[in-house]
């Protein structure tokens, strides 16, 4: 790998190295470190460094313990035969070496103390998200030093394909897709399938609006979700790997496409990986903007070359999936995390989490909360850690209304879940699901009718029109919902959807329809009163919805003329200098008015 | 057929006689359909019946392929394709408005493109740019937390880069 290395400029740093000096490492031989290091910096004519002593540092069990700064790097347990590796790597070409470090078992949040204090990172634990922010992900290097393709290399050498399986199953890992199927079965499923070729895909069609964790996932560090798929393709004797990515995310196509190509000429990805007799190559296939390919059987029909459409299940794709073989298809997250489950253990992984939920979840955290963004955190969270301890809860001084997880397909939780922990369980008793991992925090602004609407709207339009419960009733349902906000609901309305939302859940062929509905059913369940209010009253509490809002002008109107120019109906009277009016019979409710006065003279109601 | 033509032509052929040579040649009809997009901008229909003369699909697949998928369009785009995002996080945000005031501005709305050609409206899913929030894109680039006059001013620079472009050639 030495020509690899080549073209990292790593500027000269100050290295301050501090040595523990403590009775126990004295007795482990610091003294002798000190003189081993001191000689071999002056050896290797290594500049800007300096060593100082530190009393005991408490951690005696691991001394001598030396540390480097800047970057805090801990080595543990450090030996006089290490320090030459020590110093060439870290101080000559600025690679700290991760296998003396001391946390250096496990692969998860290995360099999480670079973040400091910072509170947004203190409640998050980084499995999937470990190397993103941290390593350059278009350089192959940067993830061999932290530890990447040892999973590879571990399983081709020392697993047999039953053994990685068996390992899978003990982590507990499940789909992080969202369904949360138990991985390790899906694996098993397909490795006893026997039909010829077998595949391997990565579903990376993240369609959810307001979900960007794969996204980041594989921008960040494209070489642990190939690492993982290569995994899988030797656990059940597959050759061919196949991602499938929206064409909408160009940056996360160059970046595997750079990381497949570095891979290839590492000998990691191809023929006869790592020397080996196991071949396995991986290729790309662009979506083409249609939601439902999220779904496995039309993400299949999409690859072949067809419109995207589900087809029934049984027989599942670990039977008959991809040009009729059996099929291994997994989600971004649920490949990264592959590589740790193998080299921290499936025990490990397993003792992260709640009773029937492991590991961590990726959520991408958007709307109404100040720190916007992608955050990973362990199962058994709750809500509230998430938006007030991570998000740092909701800007301006408004109250938070309702959380929104797994997008289209979930549901709108009020204040009363936040302290719902995650997991799979949790959330859909709570009547939400947990999704991809969009969470979209709303506050006092949004009308919930409106939002249910804006989510129908987008099941409506991408529904594939196979199955006529999903095609015919998610337009119904929208009907009534666009009558409901523009003032024109009607008595008996609310129950209409909730019977309309309970047949197409139980009638729908896929999983879009079945779970299109749920945004719908569960702000009725959560939000009754504001579609009473929307029916009855022909009241919108958030002022969202423009048929039922009035415009007026009050008394710290100035008359500078500013709306009645805006105005696009000529609604608004008024002299210069004097109190302007509204004449609400032409109003059209389009609120420029509202946005042009600059003395919040105009009020909406 | 002028040269520049003649090149796309050439291109298309070259990628659709490797696609053809692969195993399941069939399923890298959705790849071949975004090389089409990629070099004309959108799927002129006489196209279409290259490729299904090439890669021996019928030509009523083809299409029933590219109607299903929205990244394909069916009509001459402008010179400039603005997405506005209304994804949920845009959404709660006030994506609405964003698209307002460029249905407005530009004077179109969602799938048309200006008389001048410079634009095409479309509405995005979600741009996965949700921390930014709302967003549109104009071609690749993505614009963020954007307000009305925010939207009309950027707007207003690809208006200028373009006059100063037709200046230069003038």
């Amino acid at each position: 790998m030495a020509d690899l290395r080549k073209d990292n400029n790593v500027k000269e740093v100050h290295y301050k190295l501090t040595l523990c000096d403590g009775p126990t490492c004295i007795h482990n031989q610091s003294k002798q470190l000190h003189q081993v290091l001191d000689a071999e910096i002056k050896n290797r004519g290594v500049q800007n460094v300096s060593i100082h002593l530190s009393g005991c540092l408490g951690m005696c069990k691991k001394g001598p313990i030396l540390i480097v700064n800047p970057g805090y790097t801990m080595y543990g347990n450090v030996k006089a035969a290490d320090i030459p590796e020590i110093v060439q790597s870290h101080l000559v070409e600025g690679k700290p070496v991760a296998r003396l470090t001391i946390i250096e078992d496990h692969l998860y949040n290995r360099f999480f103390r670079i973040f400091g204090d910072v509170d947004f990172f203190g409640k998050q634990m980084r499995i999937t998200l470990r190397n993103c922010g941290i390593i350059d992900p278009e350089n192959i290097d940067d993830y061999l030093s932290v530890r990447g393709y040892e999973a590879l290399a571990k399983v081709l050498t020392n697993m047999k394909p039953q053994d990685v399986i068996a390992e899978v199953k003990k982590s507990g890992l499940r789909g992080r897709g969202g369904a949360g199927f138990p991985t390790g079965l899906k694996w098993e499923f397909t490795a006893k399938a026997v039909n010829g070729d077998k595949y391997v895909i990565c579903n990376a069609d993240e369609g959810d609006p307001g979900a960007f964790m794969d996204r980041g996932t594989i921008e960040g560090d494209p070489h642990t979700v190939l690492e993982g798929m290569i995994i899988g393709g030797y656990a059940i004797g597959a050759k061919k790997g196949i991602v499938y990515i929206r064409a909408e995310y160009p940056l996360a196509i160059k970046r595997l496409e750079k990381a497949m190509d570095a891979a290839r000429q590492c000998g990691f990805l191809g023929k006869n990986i790592l020397g080996t007799d196991f071949s396995f190559d991986i290729e790309i296939r662009l979506g083409a903007g249609a939601f439902v390919c999220g779904e496995e059987t039309a993400l299949i029909h999409s690859i072949e070359g067809s419109r995207g459409m589900p087809r029934p299940r049984p027989p599942f794709p670990a039977v008959s999936g991809l040009f009729g073989k059996p099929t291994l298809i997994n989600n971004v997250e649920t490949w990264a995390n592959i590589p740790v489950v193998i080299l921290d253990g499936g025990d490990w992984f397993s003792s992260i989490g709640t009773e029937t939920s492991k590991g961590t979840k990726v959520f991408a955290l958007a709307g109404k909360v100040r720190n916007t963004g992608m955050v990973e955190v362990p199962m058994g969270t709750t809500l509230r850690e998430i938006v007030y301890d991570i998000g740092g809860g909701i800007p301006n001084g408004k109250k938070l209304k309702a959380i929104q997880t797994g997008g289209p397909s979930g549901g709108c939780l009020p204040e009363q879940y936040l302290d719902t922990q995650i997991d799979y369980e949790s959330l859909a008793k709570a009547g939400s699901i947990m999704g991809s991992g969009g969470m979209i925090v709303i506050d006092e602004d949004s009308c919930m009718v409106g939002l249910a609407k804006f989510f129908i709207e987008f099941t409506q339009d991408e529904s594939c029109g196979k199955c006529t419960p999903c095609r015919e009733g998610t337009k119904r349902m929208l009907e009534i919902l666009t009558r409901i906000t523009r003032g024109e609901g009607r008595p008996g309305d609310i129950e209409k959807l909730e019977r309309l939302g309970g047949m197409i859940k139980k009638s729908s062929l896929c999983g879009l329809g079945q779970s299109a509905p749920n945004p719908v059913l569960s702000t009725i369940k959560n939000f009754r009163a504001e579609y009473e209010e929307h029916i009855h009253q022909k009241k919108c509490r958030a002022g969202q919805c423009a048929a039922m809002l009035s415009y007026t002008i009050g008394e710290r109107c100035v008359g500078c003329g500013a709306c009645k120019r805006v105005c696009p109906a000529g609604a608004i009277e008024g002299a210069r200098k004097e109190k302007h009016v509204i004449d609400a019979a032409k109003c059209i409710r389009c609120g420029q008015c509202f946005d042009v006065c600059k003395f919040n003279a105009v009020s909406k109601a | 057929m002028t040269q520049v033509e003649t090149d796309k032509l050439n291109e298309l052929n070259a990628f659709m006689e490797q696609a053809v040579q692969n195993e399941h040649s069939d399923s890298y009809l959705i790849a071949v359909l975004h090389k089409v997009q990629q070099l004309y901008g959108y799927l002129p229909r006489e196209v279409m019946d290259t490729v299904a003369d090439k890669m021996q699909i019928p030509t009523a697949h083809i299409w029933g392929v590219a109607t299903f998928y929205h990244y394909f369009n069916l009509s001459p785009i402008g010179k400039h394709t603005v997405s506005v995002c209304l994804g949920t996080a845009c959404y709660v945000k006030g994506a609405e408005k964003v698209l307002d005031t460029v249905k407005k501005e530009l004077k179109i709305t969602v799938g048309q493109t200006t008389e001048d050609r410079l634009f095409t409206l479309q509405e995005a899913r979600c741009l996965g740019a949700c921390g930014i929030a709302p967003v549109m894109m104009i071609d690749d680039k993505i614009y963020g937390e954007l307000d009305a006059k925010k939207t009309v001013d950027i707007i207003n620079q690809y208006r200028k880069a373009e006059k100063q472009n037709a200046e230069k050639q003038s």
